[in-house]
């Protein structure tokens, strides 16, 4: 691409790629993220292109982001009519081609079907999961293709930019985004045209942007959609923060996990680069501003704020003290602004369309949309882009469609390893910031793991205190030794050697070790043990009391015993049990020796007669 | 595996050569490394050390700090299950458990034919899919007990993955 000189030639460019863009003609989109890549949609793509081909016929077929609805991928849509159509697999792209793409016939089968109604769902946008979304930001991503420029212009892209640049002075800028009240997505929440002023002001120079691309929650994964699926958005928000508090130099600290996302945005920049939105002189207004990828290392604590400058300067990612700020002595010792990559990429919006719009969506505090990774215990897994204040229960419920096989829910999580969870007597709580923060949870980056009578509350602690334990990073005492300590005390509760007095001794090491850490990963390591013991406080008593794992999870305090009943004596859980502890007589009720059994949970897999027990 | 066609020592040195010898650059020199050779070999320490002029105790803290290197030669599949909130509450314990008694090895270890790495990781936010196993970069997903016998099994004689 040619260097674009100035905002005139930009508006001609987009003039012209936009007419090119006739969302009219007939196009066949299929959505390659990662979870998609997961169910074969590369090899769907394929045979998409090689079908068209083969029965002649004038379609493109354009591989996008994320579309969000992971549960039902791979996902293909065909225009200008919007058939959606889900789990798609490779037999099905002859008759996809020859009856929809070529006569605009429906294929049933492939067509979402409605599990209360029963009924099918031609477009997408009628799919209770996208129903009640606000898909602002998370919307593009399946309508372009996120590694050429071209579709990003096409569809407006980089306009803000141009209006900043040419229309908007840096504290103009800074003023828009405090009156949107945008506020971080990476889950502190901090004001980020707060931090944007502080930065602007302070001493010192070079300043630098990044864009925190780290996303360590588990059961996060938004901003690896958005890097994946629409990068230049992520890119456009960065050069905005850069001229606005006078930074040359930025950098996007990205998970090595997510190869996708880096292979996208080197593309993205290097394709803005060409097209002179990155570098010297953008659009002819004199700023000059460039961006490097810095891949993590793979350590939770690297999204803490000065771990990830460590980290981008080569060494260990070791928080500091938190008296120093950032936007005064971040990378470097210079003055940094860090966010989050939604947060960069909410920029352009508010710039475009003005912050009084933005301030318009959400709630007093909280503003615009969040996405959402609604996983675990979830019949639609997927991304969901919702208003701020919207409740749980239409969350989990609406969009979620509920507990997969009728169980019952438990609890969401959220927040990730620092987050709590939330029982269902709160799921009418809307959702933003501080009401999750009230409640003893917090918003985090969005993940939300939806859990079951199946799941167990003291083992999600657990689990949540080994995650902590794996990455804290060994600085301070109570975090390290600390969380140690609790997890031991929770092992024992799991394994039935739990003491009365083990939930208060929990209780006083939380607080010493919120007390004593640096860093926030410490700060808010005791809060799954917390939130659990606040709410489930019953499911610890049965553990340490009863010796019982309600919902059959903890190895130690379970049986399993097979239903003569339902068991046909097929045999397939001898064959399967690693112990040879199911045996019997074919074709009569078996038995498992619990001596023997180490409840590894293969038998159960395995019978087709639901006739395994847990106790 | 890749063919080592130049010796270790040249290769670091070029790849340290790509990065201006810039000490900030330690982590991505590592990665490259690690990415050559599937691990960091120890002469690559070393050259690093020389041409970087970066004390070996600061690469050793740097390389055993983040989980994604290694200092053992890893096996010539690598298995990464994902542990995950969402794959942890949907039974990835168990498939875990299932995947040691398989291999005999724990996490972090490889084989002694050198056939075999298992590893776990935070989350490959691929949620929908979970649990999720991936094999040499591949994604497997709603892995059960029957699915890790029906991957590993023909791996473990020699076959490669389509």
């Amino acid at each position: 691409m040619k260097i674009i000189a100035d905002t005139k030639a930009l508006h001609q460019l987009q003039k012209e790629l936009k007419e090119k863009w006739d969302p009219q003609k007939p196009m066949v989109t299929i959505c390659a993220g990662t979870g998609c890549r997961g169910y074969g949609c590369v090899r769907v793509k394929e045979a998409l292109e090689t079908e068209i081909e083969k029965q002649k016929l004038n379609v493109g077929v354009r591989a996008t982001g994320c579309f969000g609805f992971c549960e039902k991928g791979p996902l293909v849509v065909i225009h200008p009519q919007k058939i959606f159509y889900q789990q798609v697999k490779l037999n099905d792209v002859p008759d996809i081609v020859a009856k929809t793409v070529a006569k605009g016939e429906i294929i049933e089968k492939l067509l979402y079907r409605d599990p209360n109604s029963g009924e099918r769902i031609l477009k997408e946008e009628d799919v209770p999961f996208y129903k009640k979304q606000k898909r602002l930001i998370f919307g593009s991503n399946g309508l372009i293709d996120p590694t050429r420029i071209e579709d990003y212009l096409a569809i407006g892209g980089y306009c803000a930019l141009a209006k900043a640049l040419s229309e908007m002075s840096p504290e103009g800028i800074i003023g828009e985004i405090k009156k949107a009240g945008l506020r971080g997505r990476g889950g502190g929440g901090f004001l980020a045209g707060a931090k944007w002023e502080s930065c602007r002001k302070a001493h010192g120079s070079p300043k630098y942007i990044i864009a925190n691309g780290d996303e360590g929650d588990p059961g996060a994964y938004m901003d690896r959609s958005l890097m994946e699926g629409n990068p230049h958005s992520v890119i456009e928000g960065m050069i905005i923060g850069a001229y606005a508090i006078g930074a040359n130099e930025g950098f996007i600290y990205v998970r090595n996990e997510y190869p996708l996302a880096v292979m996208h945005l080197t593309l993205a920049i290097a394709s803005a680069r060409e097209a002179g939105l990155l570098g010297k002189n953008i659009l002819g207004s004199g700023f000059s501003f460039d961006i490097s990828i810095s891949k993590g290392g793979g350590a939770f604590v690297c999204g803490e704020s000065s771990a990830l400058f460590a980290s981008i300067e080569g060494r260990a990612g070791e928080p500091r003290a938190k008296y120093i700020h950032a936007v005064e002595k971040g990378l470097w010792d210079k003055p940094t602004v860090l966010n989050n990559v939604e947060t960069w990429a909410n920029v352009p919006l508010i710039i475009n369309k003005g912050a009084d719009w933005y301030a318009s969506i959400g709630t007093e505090k909280s503003k615009g949309t969040k996405i959402f990774s609604l996983v675990g215990k979830i019949n639609n897994t997927g991304l969901v882009e919702v208003p701020m204040g919207i409740t749980l229960r239409e969350i989990v419920y609406d969009m979620g469609g509920g507990i997969p096989k009728g169980r019952k829910f438990k609890a969401v999580q959220t927040g990730g390893p620092s987050g709590g969870c939330i029982p269902e007597s709160m799921l009418d709580l809307p959702v933003d910031f501080d009401k999750l923060y009230e409640v003893g949870s917090m918003m985090g980056s969005g993940g939300m793991i939806v859990m079951d009578d199946r799941s167990c509350m003291v083992d999600v602690a657990k689990y949540f205190l080994a995650f902590l334990q794996d990455e804290s990073c060994g600085k301070c005492v109570p975090c390290r030794e600390g969380v140690r300590r609790m997890r031991d005390i929770l092992e024992d509760i799991c394994a039935g050697k739990g003491k009365e007095g083990d939930v208060e001794l929990l209780e006083t090491m939380s607080q010493a070790i919120s007390d004593g850490s640096l860093c926030a990963l410490g700060g808010s390591a005791p809060n799954p043990v917390l939130s659990t013991i606040k709410y489930f406080r019953q499911e610890y008593d049965a553990h340490i009391k009863k010796k019982r794992c309600p919902a059959g999870v903890c190895k130690a305090l379970i049986k399993y015993s097979i239903n003569p009943e339902k068991c046909t004596g097929c045999g397939m859980c001898v064959k399967v049990c690693p112990t040879a502890a199911a045996s019997g007589e074919k074709k009569k009720p078996h038995t498992i020796d619990n001596e023997t059994c180490i409840r590894c949970g293969a038998c159960i897999e395995s019978c087709k007669f639901d006739a395994i027990n847990v106790e | 595996m890749k063919k080592v066609t130049t010796t270790i020592e040249a290769k670091t040195k070029e790849i340290i050569k790509k990065y201006n010898q810039d000490k900030s650059s330690l982590i991505a020199v590592l990665q490259e490394i690690q990415e050559q050779y599937n691990y960091l070999p120890k002469d690559a320490l070393t050259t690093v050390k020389e041409e970087m002029e970066i004390p070996a105790s600061r690469i050793y803290e740097v390389a055993t700090f983040y989980d994604s290197f290694s200092l053992t030669p890893r096996g010539e599949h690598v298995i990464k299950l994902c542990q995950g909130t969402a794959c942890h509450v949907r039974g990835a314990a168990a498939i875990l458990d299932k995947l040691e008694r398989t291999l005999g090895i724990k996490p972090g270890e490889t084989t002694s034919d050198q056939k075999f790495t298992l590893e776990t990781v935070n989350c490959v936010g691929a949620c929908a899919l979970g649990p999720v196993m991936v094999i040499d970069g591949e994604y497997h997903g709603q892995v059960n007990m029957a699915k890790v016998d029906k991957i590993i099994g023909p791996l473990k004689k020699g076959a490669q993955l389509s």
